[in-house]
């Protein structure tokens, strides 16, 4: 965030609007160059997919088949769903650390009610709980506008807390897996596609929409990419960004019972790490921590990325960790080309 | 202001400065030089190269032609630290101060005094700054936070700042911006104490009243061409001002028409916010362009917020029509047709990152739908529309509104406000910072919509704008307001003895 | 800086606040517990804290310079387990003792190249601190995972576990090692030339930059600081508990900054110190204590904490207001 202080002290203002990048005189060379580097930023998300893909696809011939393709896709379902809620919420403007503990606690609250309320009940309760963590993000950043980092760290370590004072910190589990309707979410096939991916689908295609193609999408870019002239348009800063941690929350319930009904039990910290993960899909998909700038459809892209990555390596015989080190890499390469290409130099500029 | 009897070496000279960026040559072969002891104020509209030159000087940017001297050495200064080892020194408009620090820490940034194990020799580093703050005559000490100072004291630390070096030449930009006139005294008493200490000062500001008490000579910037040099004293105003457009100053009013006049639009009684701005009224009807005219921090631009629901009035009332409302947000403003044009687009107007089609519909998206998306085809009607009234210069709407120039930025947000088909148009500033032909089309533009029935508010710091486009004048002073004038009763004098605070009583 | 803190006591409290709710918390402890005002709890108080303590003053410096490093808790595990591991290495056996050495050097040479490695790529990049050590934090995680083969190791030699436990004179000797790394590194921030422009370049980057201040190297040494001390902690931690676990020190990061945060360093960087920092570690400290004691479930403490971070965001935005004239935006 420093990052960007700098950036504008150095924006020349109104008086020089070309000095802008600071450009050292290059030759054809670079421009060339430059070319290269902005066709690589704009669309090098997809280009380190397509190199991943052929990677893999060389280096292992079972990497394409449909069997692991789909497997790929069931197994990115989760996080990839989470990931779709925690976009909204970054383009807004604002950081969602909380994911991964409300995620637990989510799943700990839909297992365990399943046996005592029945499974339909029992994802009412449990969508309507998590909405309501939401809300009080929301409602923390949105309306008494707290720094969002802090806030959902907080949030982080409150939720687990509540998560185990819930389950007294035993694990719960659903007593006849097989006799439940529950299963159809986690283990079941429509239209013979895994569940979790037609959800998976679904939920991104109706983020997508919602976002490029409604006024309140607008609004969320609006809001996140300057807050204050959407203050200045008419727009609602605080209901809009309380309305980001709605959405972040309500895909966490989701991804809770896709998790829940996979496993047909939960441990306490089950969702532990995972607002990593989703962030590092978000990361990938190019969506700026900045707010403002993003697309739906590319986190998609990010976390399946993340997906045949961990896929990838264990089928070419890598321990699983291994997929930490080069999500490591990756992550880094990925936001630093896109800055590079937007100051038009690899390194910066800082001395 | 006698000029130097013997002409003395330059303190700092440039010869055949050339700078360009792409696109732009914003400094056109511009020789400039300043004598020790001497105050040589810089003027030029916005865009002509000043800060592009200023920055030159103070080794924030290279040239790409062009020599620069100090007492005769040609010299090349890199960076700040550069210029300022060899005696230039740069006085911010933005204070460039780590707020956290002392003033102590302050002045002698990256030059702290060390002792062993880099640790910092604090006795010599307060004995030292203590120095400079007598030589300044500053009421505060060396060990003050720089977060607990005012502004102007801030500004203080930053000139003593460049009294730790041996300056041959300080270059003030704007730099009573913000200060009170008790704080100006301040300041030019220190101006003119540098000055009979033989440093060169480069003087940059707008404020013609300012460079008359202080400069020497004034050198005037057109279009990044250095225009010429007057010798202070043997020049005036409408001179310099000439220099600076390349025509003589217009003060021409527009023929009032005031058949035109429909229902009074918005009314307001005994407003107050705080101490931003007591005890304020006004009438602005349909049909009328009432000007407010004052002095950055008169209260001006925080009364048009509170009317547009940014800020909650203390006292007071708004009528708007017939029916007297409290505005609650922003929101609700536009609900009432109330549009706000604000100060600064790049801060509050405009979403830099999006395109110029969504900046323009930002306000009413909600409403430009087909069921529940956004229909394309009204969006890019509304864009079409203002484009061509507005003469938007752009390759496509799809163009990130932060690419375009600021003539056609400023051009957006009042397309912006425009669409909303306003009852009362409120206008902050509506030409800053944009070349003239902008400018005189945008005048254009706001007498067009007053004429086809809009109330509109204009809000500005410049005479001739304010006198080109009102009806009506209201001057304000300290958040109160002095006077208000029909515009044919206005005089130069009289409108700057009204926002001056000059025979207030007598107003009041 | 310690010259400004010389005005009432009470002036001192408004600027520490945290100092104050560590008076409250103590005095509450103290009446509502028998066993909390004891000097034998006092002193497993010092070390309980002093691993998240050790962290935290190190991240002071990074947050000040207007950076964050997520990835502290992945060194801890890292940096223990190479303690560990290598002290048990065979070719040390004849070295007695002296084998515990080449483990803890390796511990905190690890820490420091990837405190150096997060900061190099931070000044050269110019990425974002969060960013970058978000992806260090996993991946850091992922090498310790790689380099266990996600097993624990323990340590044989009791002399390193007894060093956890030991005493130096009146104080546990952990204890000890925190007092004296806060004092050096109170020192380092407040007395010494890369502290003072640690403020300036989080303060105003590009004052910084206009007065000759490095930034790169000034980021890269405090991100080399944090570092280390990650390391010590996880040398700390693992010579406490005689052994290492692949998943030791998860969370540590949200400790970490919920203490730094709590003692007043702004996220945003240029304001901080460790004497708030103490604060911030030490009311952590004092409150899991109390409560333990008081049997309260630790699930408790995980929603306490979190609420009183929430609760101090809160007041700070009250404390800064400027009342009804402001602008709402």
């Amino acid at each position: 965030m420093a990052q960007t202080r700098l950036e504008s002290a150095r924006m020349p203002g109104a008086e020089d609007p070309a000095g802008r990048r600071g450009e050292k005189g290059g030759g054809m060379a670079g421009k060339r160059l430059k070319a290269v580097t902005g066709v690589l930023a704009r669309q090098g998300i997809l280009v380190a997919f397509a190199l991943f893909l052929i990677g893999f696809a060389l280096g292992s011939d079972r990497f394409l088949s449909a069997d692991n393709i789909f497997s790929v896709i069931r197994a990115s379902a989760i996080i990839g769903v989470m990931a779709l809620g925690v976009t909204v919420v970054v383009i807004g403007g604002n950081l969602d650390l909380s994911v991964g503990s409300m995620l637990s606690f989510s799943t700990v609250l839909v297992v365990d009610l399943h046996d005592k309320i029945g499974p339909g009940p029992a994802i009412l309760v449990t969508v309507l709980a998590t909405l309501c963590l939401g809300a009080v993000n929301g409602v923390l950043v949105g309306v008494a506008r707290l720094n969002s980092l802090i806030v959902t760290l907080g949030m982080l370590s409150a939720i687990q807390g509540l998560t185990l004072i819930y389950s007294g910190g035993k694990n719960v589990d659903i007593a006849n897996p097989d006799g439940t309707w529950f299963s159809l979410f986690g283990r079941g096939y429509i239209a013979d596609i895994p569940t979790p991916i037609v959800i998976f689908g679904l939920a991104a295609i109706v983020l997508h929409v919602a976002m490029a193609y409604t006024p309140f999408g607008r609004r969320i870019y609006a809001t996140g990419g300057n807050p204050t002239a959407a203050v200045f348009s008419g727009i609602r800063r605080s209901r809009v960004v309380f309305s980001t941690y709605l959405i972040s929350a309500f895909t966490v319930a989701i991804a809770a019972v896709i998790l829940g009904s996979r496993v047909m039990g939960s441990q306490n910290n089950v969702g532990q790490g995972y607002e990593l993960q989703v962030l590092a899909g978000v990361i990938l998909g190019g969506t700026s921590l900045l707010g403002g700038s993003g697309t739906i459809w590319k986190t998609v892209i990010g976390v399946l990325i993340l997906g045949f990555i961990q896929n990838g390596l264990l089928l070419l015989g890598f321990q699983y960790y291994v997929q930490w080190l080069v999500t490591w890499v990756v992550i880094i390469l990925a936001v630093w080309l896109d800055i590079a290409a937007k100051r038009g130099r690899l390194l910066s500029p800082i001395a | 202001m006698t000029a130097p009897d013997k002409t003395p070496a330059p303190a700092l000279r440039l010869e055949g400065i050339v700078k360009t960026f792409p696109g732009v040559r914003a400094l056109d072969d511009v020789s400039f030089e300043v004598r020790h002891g001497e105050v040589h104020a810089l003027l030029g509209e916005n865009g002509a190269g000043k800060s592009t030159l200023m920055k030159v000087l103070a080794g924030m940017y290279q040239p790409d032609e062009g020599r620069i001297f100090i007492e005769e050495r040609p010299v090349t200064m890199r960076s700040p630290l550069e210029a300022k080892a060899r005696g230039v020194v740069l006085i911010h408009q933005e204070l460039s101060l780590a707020e956290e620090m002392s003033v102590a820490e302050n002045i002698y940034l990256g030059e702290l005094p060390r002792r062993s194990f880099g640790r910092v020799d604090w006795k010599t580093l307060y004995a030292n700054a203590q120095a400079i703050l007598d030589r300044l005559k500053c009421g505060f000490g060396p060990k003050d936070r720089v977060g607990s100072l005012s502004i102007a004291n801030r500004q203080m630390v930053e000139i003593a700042r460049a009294l730790t070096v041996d300056a041959k030449a300080v270059v003030f930009d704007e730099p009573t911006a913000s200060l009170t006139d008790a704080e100006k005294v301040v300041l030019f008493d220190i101006i003119n104490d540098l000055k009979a200490r033989g440093v060169g000062i480069v003087y940059i500001s707008h404020r013609m009243d300012e460079i008359f008490t202080l400069a020497d000579r004034i050198s005037v910037l057109r279009d990044g061409a250095h225009r010429g040099t007057l010798i202070a004293a043997e020049t005036d105003e409408d001179e310099v001002i000439q220099l600076m457009i390349g025509r003589k100053l217009d003060l021409s009013r527009h023929e009032r028409e005031a058949a035109n006049l429909g229902a009074v639009a918005l009314r307001v009684e005994g407003l107050s916010c705080g101490s931003l701005f007591e005890d304020v009224s006004f009438e602005v009807s349909e049909g009328e362009v009432l000007g407010f005219y004052g002095l950055v921090g008169a209260g001006r631009t925080e009364i048009a917020e509170t009317l547009f629901g940014l800020r909650q009035p203390t006292a007071g009332s708004i009528r708007i029509g017939d029916e007297t409302v409290s505005v609650t947000s922003p929101a609700d403003a536009i609900a009432r047709g109330i549009s706000l044009v604000p100060e600064s687009r790049k801060e509050q107007g405009l979403v830099l990152g999006m395109n110029c089609r969504d900046n323009i519909t930002l306000p009413q998206v909600g409403d430009l739908t087909s069921g529940p998306f956004v229909s394309d085809g009204a969006e890019v009607a509304i864009f079409d529309q203002y484009r061509d009234l507005l003469k938007i210069k752009t390759p496509s709407w799809r163009q990130a509104v932060g690419n375009l120039s600021g003539g056609n930025q400023q051009k957006i947000v009042i397309g912006k406000w425009l669409a909303m088909r306003p009852r009362i148009l409120i206008v902050d500033e509506p030409t800053r910072g944009i070349d003239v032909g902008s400018k005189s089309e945008i005048h254009a533009l706001i007498r067009d919509l007053a004429k086809s029935g809009y109330a509109v508010i204009v809000i500005s710091s410049e005479m001739p704008e304010v006198l080109h486009v009102s009806d009506r004048i209201v001057a304000m002073y300290h958040g109160r307001i002095t006077r208000t004038f029909d515009v044919d009763e206005v005089t130069e004098d009289n409108l700057v003895a009204a926002i001056s605070g000059i025979g207030q009583d007598k107003v009041a | 800086m310690a010259q400004r803190f010389k005005t009432s006591p009470l002036g001192w409290l408004a600027r520490n606040p945290i100092w104050g709710f560590i008076v409250l918390i103590f005095i509450f402890f103290s009446f509502a517990n028998p066993y909390f005002f004891a000097i034998q709890n006092f002193q497993n108080i010092l070390v309980q804290t002093s691993t998240i303590g050790l962290i935290a003053l190190g991240m002071t410096l990074v947050m000040i310079n207007g950076n964050i490093d997520l990835s502290v808790g992945a060194v801890v595990a890292l940096a223990a387990s190479l303690c560990i591991d290598i002290q048990g290495w065979a070719v040390f056996a004849s070295w007695g003792n002296w084998a515990i050495l080449p483990g803890v050097a390796a511990a905190l040479t690890a820490g420091v190249a990837l405190g150096a490695l997060n900061g190099l790529i931070v000044w050269k990049t110019g990425v974002d601190a969060f960013i970058v050590t978000l992806g260090a934090m996993l991946g850091v995680r992922g090498l310790v995972f790689v380099y266990t083969k996600e097993q624990s190791f323990f340590a044989m030699n009791f002399s390193f576990s007894d060093f956890g436990s030991s005493n130096l004179g009146p104080l546990p000797t952990l204890a000890v090692i925190f007092l004296i790394c806060a004092v050096a590194v109170h020192f380092l921030l407040a007395r010494t030339v890369h502290g003072r422009n640690s403020y300036a370049v989080g303060g105003n980057r590009s004052a910084a930059v206009n007065a000759g201040i490095r930034v790169g190297p000034h980021m890269l040494v405090n991100f080399m600081i944090v570092g280390f001390f990650a390391a010590l902690a996880g040398v700390t931690l693992s010579s406490q508990m005689g052994a290492a676990t692949p998943n030791l020190g998860t969370n540590y990061e949200l400790w970490v900054i919920t203490s730094v945060v709590l003692g007043g360093t702004k996220l945003n960087g240029g304001s901080g110190d460790i004497v708030g920092t103490m604060g911030g570690v030490l009311a952590i400290g004092i409150l899991r204590n109390g409560m333990n004691l008081m049997q309260v479930p630790a699930f408790y403490v995980l929603v306490i904490l979190g609420m009183i971070l929430i609760a101090v965001l809160l007041l700070d935005k009250q404390l800064n207001r400027k009342g009804k004239e402001e602008i709402r935006l």
